[in-house]
């Protein structure tokens, strides 16, 4: 999806390294390659690809990320 | 088991013995019971059909149905894996549009191939095509398919919605009772759906695991030969040049109402001239507004979603105006003629333009990659230029009959 490319800098996601427990399945859910796991935590590596579709918010079982698209 | 209403039932009309008409019920020789087998009578051939045990009033087979299997659960339909013309046919005509609605399959519990209590759960939507496009893909494989109810909308507009959600998975597991049919505890679940599912809420409610499956489906054979693990590329989502062109038709479709009205305010305003109203000119200038109406609508809603990445900018307001601007470039030559003067031309550009760059940002809503908030942003920016747009253009268009 690198040929696609929405608008920067205006995605919410927001992801607390500190509460991470390093379980990895937001790499799996994310469609857009957002996370990678970096030293067993989970770290954004392409912020702007994010197209706030949520997945990872409801899988994270640390309550680790957030997303609230609407809002602001 | 898929079952259809008698009413849609058409082939055994023939096979009422109480419609013969004809030698059979003269009155000198009662035979009103042709089924006795008197002779002189033709009988319908009789019919053994090896599913005729499945068969319960009022209902009807489904075409993918090949056979049942009776599992410790009751029995499950096994069904195909290769779609008939029947199949193919619908799917065009969904695609177009055509027939978007109740287009479902019954929820619940389907087997393919040969499947036993080893066999992999792959769960799925109700909408036929993601049915069907699951069904093909799994040409050679056994497994079982859970369907779950999301009212026929796709995996992942269904998740999005939270209709393919934590709650109907787990009611769908205890509703076929899953766990006396397989002997594990996992489901593999498309990631696409994984927006609306909790994966550990499903663990906690159902006791089955959740394991992420590839976002497309004929990557399902791969994913389970190699121990259900994706690799990054069956982890993403793509939007290739055939993946946005099935979707035109559907924005087509979309823009359709609008711009009925659109037409007919157009020939309205065409009539407006020195005769305050003339019919003739609403005729005349109303066609020539209207082609620049239809260009807008080709290039906002067919060109610029088809030819999305190769056109520059990121903002698909911007990427309308451009195709917009290309598309009314070529279509003013040959309208020429018809037009007049250059404030009419300037209309018709800017009016072609400003539909284009609406549209096309509506095509947002159909990609698998822009984000609400971006989409918020772009509407806060575009929406008052392609308002102000269409205004000055019926200014324009107005003062150029005079
Ligand atoms: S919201 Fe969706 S696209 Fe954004 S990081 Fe999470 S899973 Fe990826
Ligand atoms: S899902 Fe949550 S806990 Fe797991 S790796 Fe990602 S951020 Fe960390």
């Amino acid at each position: 999806m690198q040929d696609f490319r929405y608008l920067e800098d205006v995605a919410t996601l927001v992801l607390d390294e500190q509460k991470c427990i390093g379980c990895g399945l937001c790499t799996e859910v994310c469609p857009h390659a957002v996370f990678e796991m970096q030293e067993n935590n989970a770290r954004i590596v392409d912020f702007n690809a994010c197209m706030e579709c949520g997945a990872c918010v409801s899988n994270c079982p640390a309550d680790a990320i957030s997303v609230s698209p609407g809002v602001g | 088991m898929k079952i259809l209403p008698m009413a849609i039932r058409s082939d055994n009309s023939t096979q009422n013995p109480f419609q013969k008409k004809g030698p059979g019920l003269s009155t000198n020789n009662v035979q009103l019971m042709p089924s006795m087998n008197m002779p002189g009578l033709t009988c319908a051939t009789e019919e053994t059909r090896p599913m005729a045990a499945y068969d319960r009033p009022g209902y009807e087979l489904c075409r993918y149905v090949a056979h049942f299997m009776e599992t410790d659960a009751g029995p499950v339909p096994v069904i195909r894996p290769d779609l008939d013309k029947k199949d193919r046919l619908s799917t065009i005509a969904v695609r177009c549009g055509i027939r978007r609605d109740k287009y479902l399959v019954s929820p619940g519990l389907y087997g393919i191939g040969s499947p036993d209590p080893d066999s992999d759960v792959l769960v799925t939507a109700n909408y036929k095509l993601t049915f069907d496009h699951l069904r093909s893909a799994l040409e050679g494989i056994s497994a079982w398919i859970l369907v779950l109810d999301t009212r026929g909308v796709n995996v992942w507009c269904a998740a999005g919605k939270k209709i393919f959600s934590t709650q109907e998975l787990v009611n769908r597991i205890q509703a076929v009772s899953l766990e006396k049919v397989v002997a594990h505890k996992r489901v593999i679940v498309p990631q696409l759906g994984a927006t609306g599912v909790s994966a550990r809420q499903v663990k906690v409610q159902s006791g089955f695991r959740v394991v992420y499956g590839p976002v497309r489906a004929w990557d399902i054979p791969a994913f389970l030969t190699k121990g259900k693990k994706a690799d990054k590329s069956m982890r993403q989502v793509t939007f290739t040049l055939f993946e946005r062109f099935v979707l035109t038709p559907v924005e087509l479709h979309g823009a359709l109402k609008i711009s009925g009205i659109a037409a007919l305010v157009l020939f309205v305003l065409s009539g407006i001239g020195p005769g305050i109203f003339s019919f003739h000119g609403a005729w005349e200038r109303g066609l020539v507004s209207l082609s620049a109406l239809v260009i807008g609508l080709i290039s906002g809603a067919v060109l610029t979603p088809v030819l999305l990445p190769f056109i520059p900018s990121k903002k698909f307001a911007f990427k309308g105006i451009l195709m917009g601007s290309v598309c009314v470039l070529l279509l003013l030559p040959v309208i020429w003629d018809r037009i007049g003067s250059m404030a009419g031309a300037a209309a018709l550009i800017i009016f072609t333009v400003m539909v284009s760059s609406h549209l096309a940002m509506n095509f947002t809503g159909a990609t698998p990659f822009t984000s609400p908030s971006g989409v918020e942003k772009e509407m806060k920016q575009y929406i008052p230029v392609q308002v102000t747009g269409i205004l000055v253009s019926a200014g324009l268009w107005i003062y150029s009959a005079f």
